[in-house]
């Protein structure tokens, strides 16, 4: 891509202090993400996904401590801007999120229209009728009636606090908007209906969209460009097309290939055994060399370097020379449930 | 003969209203059907999905075959016989044949009881087998399930991951060798990465030790997969009922078209319909008589709300849907354009 | 039960206990608490071993005079009473009516409760209302004056005090176990234990029990530290039994003597022994509520 980035990020870590020890819960993760493209980041359950976007946007917990050497926004770099002008230049305004229990973020005690009322009036000088028919605009662009305003939350179902959430993360039109699992725990057409959302409002307003969700099928179908976590570092990154053709992570083999898709009846599936690791302690080789089927004697005393296989593709594991080999047994059960 | 049948089978919830709606405001008690007038078979060594949006009966269905709760009207019939007309005997009997699977790993397991006194429970609370038996039969399930019993059969659920908590349930269940087993969503709560694991060894374990299987889920992706027939339900209602490949890949009814073509396919390069439905699921209170996707569908027309539906076969096959206007439905087929 | 089992069971009892016992063992005022228990309840067993004198003895000082209010000293530690008796034998001697008194209406009185609170909980519905309405029946009622009209009727004898106790102190404990059981009952492993064709007495005993179980041992050190403060309040109003030496039997007695002024060794030592074996207990039920109650434990 020829663009200059709207979001860069290089070797952001995070660790949090715990009772137990230090949780690095992300390490040393570098990504871009261009203007109006929709960057998908994939992984599961306390990969680091939520933590990455948490220290993004300034929004650790008191036990968490996040370093990067650069968080450049647009060539203003946002690691070094104090608590107070990120908070009122860039949050919202620049940066918007709709949290992972978005369907939970709103006030039960008053109306959702005042609520992103407030939040606009909040950060800017607009007048209430201003920022009322700016809400009516809102509300239609992702698909809710503008009577819906005055309802308060507990008369919307999950689906449409969720658009709701949209909504609101929309009202400053900012460069990027962060969605943490948005469709997460909703039904299919749901889901879709919110999907669909997303895909319009991408086209109609130039902001670019990082999309967070453990649901290969969601990432795919929505993502120019996909991150594929584990451990907490990026594993696989690549435009998705050649991340589903010519994947060359071992772990995006496993993904991919774990998948039923509902397109292709009867095809063999593929477990990875064991299950996530901890992130308990400093990591001193491959993360995902406990369950990988490829490892080598290197995967466990080394850490992987991030190798470029050209066309923004890039892959953390040592065999990436070796890919098409491993894509040819990764299809196979056996491969994956023999002792290695 | 087939294994189960439910005849007609329905459930209501009644709403509370408060007293003050119902006395001041003239508010009756309101009902919610939650499944109305279900009807279905599972023969032997079958395994059928059941799929729709929250709230649409599933679990309802689930508890009311496993006969955890009391139908409102209707039978259900295992192996021909009345299951809420057994004897305290008979019941012992079908408690052992049926196994349920619920859908929370974090919640199926009493967390003061430890590994194998969870998969014991079973055989032991209805005496099955002498105690020494029971020890093998749990050990070797552990075993088949992937549980190292040595490893394993000492720990508390707390010391287990969500996956091996899941495979413990499952283990439960099978231990009892039932020829029945209701699986209530049991991927839902677990990592990506190991749901394939769960689903392969369900699957592998159904054909060895020969029980049916009653899979319910709203992934269709996954149904598809593990599925022999396909159960489509909507609102506590039966819409369409076939062969899994028949439903998935030639949909009759307006409601299944649409859920379809609404799941995401792991494939950036496919490229899938828009479903034409409009507004949200409600809840089935006081529904009207009729079809009850009416106020969603493209092609409801009057006939649709006032006559009450039943199943009906497609061409004389084994595929059912329950549409007024099937013929019209079919006809554009063209249902989802291209994004 | 096959015996695998029961001894199965009786292993993970075992287990539990001394899960508790390190929890208890954790917070500085339980271990203080949980010892002094310890160290009472050894004289308690101890002590017709333990007392120098017989209680109710007239004792003689070393000059051969009748050894009558003598302050406490090395030959009488806890001085003597109006009638030449040694305090000191009485206290140890006490220590094991207290002990027998607290333990078996506290016991008797959780495993009221408990049962009480499981069944109903459990049950719910109509069992559940009839058991409410009499434990609410109870609770209207005044607590000492009930234990007093209990033994006016039944006479001073030590089981009658134990039943009034008892009768009294076990509603706490079957409201809470009551409201406990309806949270257990609701969780999902109880339906699948029913669906795995357990009956209702199994699920009671062997799935929901040691579910409450914490809560179970808080009320019981809870109750046994209620039972001591009943059982002294009612000798020191003279409904004790009259033929065993309580602490609160000790305090009637000073009373009789009408020596209250001048024998303040008299009083301090019986109610001293009151007091550190009830606020032992509660500590031990404190450092308890941790486990009991989940929000309250560290993770
Ligand atoms: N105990 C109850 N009292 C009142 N209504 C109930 C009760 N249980 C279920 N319902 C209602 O009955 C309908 C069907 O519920 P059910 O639990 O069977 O849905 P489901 O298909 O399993 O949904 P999900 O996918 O969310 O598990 C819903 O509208 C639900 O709100
Ligand atoms: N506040 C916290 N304190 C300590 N550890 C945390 C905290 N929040 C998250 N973690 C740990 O960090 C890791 C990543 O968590 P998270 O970013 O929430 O994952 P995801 O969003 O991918 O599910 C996990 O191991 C999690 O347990
Ligand atoms: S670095 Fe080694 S262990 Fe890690 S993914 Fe590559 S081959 Fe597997
Ligand atoms: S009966 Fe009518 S409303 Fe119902 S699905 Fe068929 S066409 Fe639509
Ligand atoms: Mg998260
Ligand atoms: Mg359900």
């Amino acid at each position: 891509m020829s663009q200059s980035p709207r979001l860069e990020v290089r070797n952001l870590s995070v660790r949090y202090q715990t009772r137990g020890g230090e949780v690095h819960a992300v390490n040393q993760v570098s990504f871009d993400v261009f203007p109006n493209e929709v960057f998908g980041i994939a992984g599961e359950s306390g990969c680091g996904k939520s933590t990455l976007i948490r220290a993004l946007m300034r929004l650790l917990p008191e036990n968490g401590v996040s370093d990067a050497d650069l968080i450049q926004y647009e060539g203003q770099s946002l690691d070094r801007m104090s608590e107070k002008k990120f908070r009122e230049q860039v949050l919202w305004s620049k940066i918007a999120l709709v949290p992972q229990s978005a369907m939970n973020s709103l006030n039960p005690v008053y109306r959702v229209g005042d609520q992103i009322i407030e939040a606009i009036r909040n950060h800017t000088s607009q007048e209430k009728h201003e920022a009322r028919s700016r809400v009516e605009e809102l509300f239609d662009v992702v698909g809710l009636e503008s009577d819906l305003m005055d309802s308060y939350p507990h008369e919307f179902s999950g689906g449409m606090r969720q658009r709701a959430m949209i909504a609101m993360s929309l009202a400053l039109d900012p460069g990027l908007i962060i969605m943490d699992e948005p469709t997460t725990g909703l039904d299919v057409l749901v889901q879709e209906r919110i999907l669909r959302r997303i895909r319009e409002i991408r086209s109609h307003i130039a902001s670019s969209i990082i999309l967070i969700t453990h649901d290969i099928a969601v990432i795919a179908e929505m993502s120019d460009r996909i991150a594929v976590m584990y451990g907490g570092r990026i594993m696989e990154q690549a435009q998705s097309e050649d991340l589903f053709d010519t994947p060359c992570h071992p772990y995006t083999l496993g993904l991919k290939n774990a998948f039923p898709s509902i397109q292709k009846l009867g095809q063999e599936l593929v477990s990875i055994p064991g299950s996530p690791p901890s992130l308990l302690g400093k990591q001193t080789g491959c993360p995902f060399e406990a369950r990988c089927p490829f490892s080598i004697d290197q995967c466990v005393t080394e850490i992987p370097k991030i190798e470029s296989l050209g066309k923004n593709h890039e892959v953390f594991c040592f065999r990436n020379t070796d890919a098409p080999q491993m894509r040819e047994q990764a299809t196979s059960m056996s491969t994956w449930h023999s002792s290695n | 003969m087939a294994l189960l049948e439910l005849k007609d089978v329905t459930r209501h919830y009644e709403v509370k209203t408060g007293l003050i709606d119902r006395v001041f405001r003239g508010k009756p008690i309101r009902k919610i059907k939650a499944v109305e007038s279900l009807n279905m078979v599972l023969n032997e060594n079958e395994v059928v999905g059941i799929a729709g949006e929250s709230g649409c009966g599933k679990s309802t269905t689930c508890m009311i075959i496993a006969g955890l709760l009391q139908p409102s009207s209707g039978e259900v019939l295992y192996q021909g016989k009345r299951v809420d007309q057994f004897n305290t005997q008979d019941q012992r009997w079908y408690r052992h044949q049926v196994q349920m699977i619920f859908q929370d790993p974090y919640e199926s397991l009493n967390p003061r009881f430890r590994i194998f006194d969870t998969v014991a429970e079973g055989p032991r609370a209805l005496r099955l087998w002498p105690e020494s038996e029971i020890a093998s039969k749990v050990e070797s399930m552990l075993g088949s399930v992937g549980l190292e019993p040595g490893k394993y059969g000492d720990r508390y659920p707390h010391e287990l991951s969500g996956g091996e908590r899941q495979r413990v349930v499952i283990a439960s269940a099978l231990v009892m060798e039932p020829r029945m087993v209701i699986a209530d969503e049991p991927l839902s709560m677990l990592d990506v990465s190991i749901r394939a694991g769960i689903l392969e060894l369900l699957k592998d374990l159904a054909k060895k030790r020969h029980f049916s299987c009653l899979y319910v889920s709203h992934d269709l992706s996954i149904l598809g997969h593990i599925a022999d027939r396909l159960m489509i339900m909507y609102l506590g209602q039966a819409v369409e009922i076939g062969p899994t490949t028949e439903v998935i890949q030639k949909p009759q009814h307006p409601y299944t078209k649409a859920l379809i073509s609404a799941v995401p396919v792991p494939d950036p390069r496919i490229k899938r319909g828009i479903p034409k439905i409009s507004g949200d699921i409600t809840r089935p209170i006081d529904p009207p008589p009729g079809c009850r996707f009416t106020p969603r569908c493209p092609y409801a027309n009057h006939t649709c709300s006032e006559n009450f539906l039943k199943l009906d076969s497609v061409q004389k096959t084994n595929h059912l849907a329950a549409c007024h206007r099937l013929d019209v439905v079919s006809h554009e087929s063209e249902m989802t354009s291209m994004v | 039960m096959s015996l695998a089992e029961k001894s199965s069971g009786f292993r993970s009892f075992l287990r539990t206990l001394r899960e508790h016992y390190r929890i208890v063992h954790s917070n500085p005022l339980g271990r203080i608490g949980f010892w002094i228990v310890i160290f009472f309840l050894v004289i308690a067993i101890l002590a017709p071993w333990l007392a120098p004198h017989d209680p109710w003895e007239m004792q003689y000082d070393k000059d051969g005079n009748f050894a009558s209010l003598q302050p406490p000293s090395w030959k009488f530690p806890a001085g003597t009473t109006h009638l030449g008796y040694d305090l000191f034998s009485q206290l140890i001697l006490a220590t094991r009516t207290t002990f027998i008194i607290g333990a078996v209406s506290g016991i008797i009185s959780i495993l009221i409760g408990a049962n009480i609170g499981l069944f109903a909980g459990f049950y719910g519905g109509k069992l559940d209302e009839i058991l409410m309405r009499f434990t609410d029946i109870l609770y209207g009622m005044p607590f000492l004056p009930f234990v007093i009209v209990l033994i006016a009727l039944f006479g001073r004898k030590l089981e009658f005090v134990i039943l009034a106790i008892v009768l009294i102190i076990w509603r706490t404990s079957a409201r809470v176990i009551r409201a406990q059981t309806i949270a257990i009952k609701q969780r999902q492993f109880i339906t699948a234990a029913r669906a795995r064709g357990c009956s209702n007495l199994r699920i009671i005993y062997r799935h929901i029990l040691p579910n409450v179980l914490p809560l179970l041992l808080l009320y019981a050190s809870f109750n046994i530290a209620w039972s001591i403060i009943t059982e002294a309040s009612a000798s020191f109003l003279g409904f004790g039994d009259g033929n065993t030496i309580s602490w609160g039997g000790m305090l009637y007695e000073l009373w009789l003597s009408g020596k209250t002024r001048v024998a303040w060794w008299w009083f301090a030592s019986p109610s001293l022994c009151i007091i550190l074996l009830v606020t032992s207990l509660v500590f031990v039920s404190r450092a308890y509520e941790e486990v009991a109650n989940p929000r309250l434990r560290k993770r």
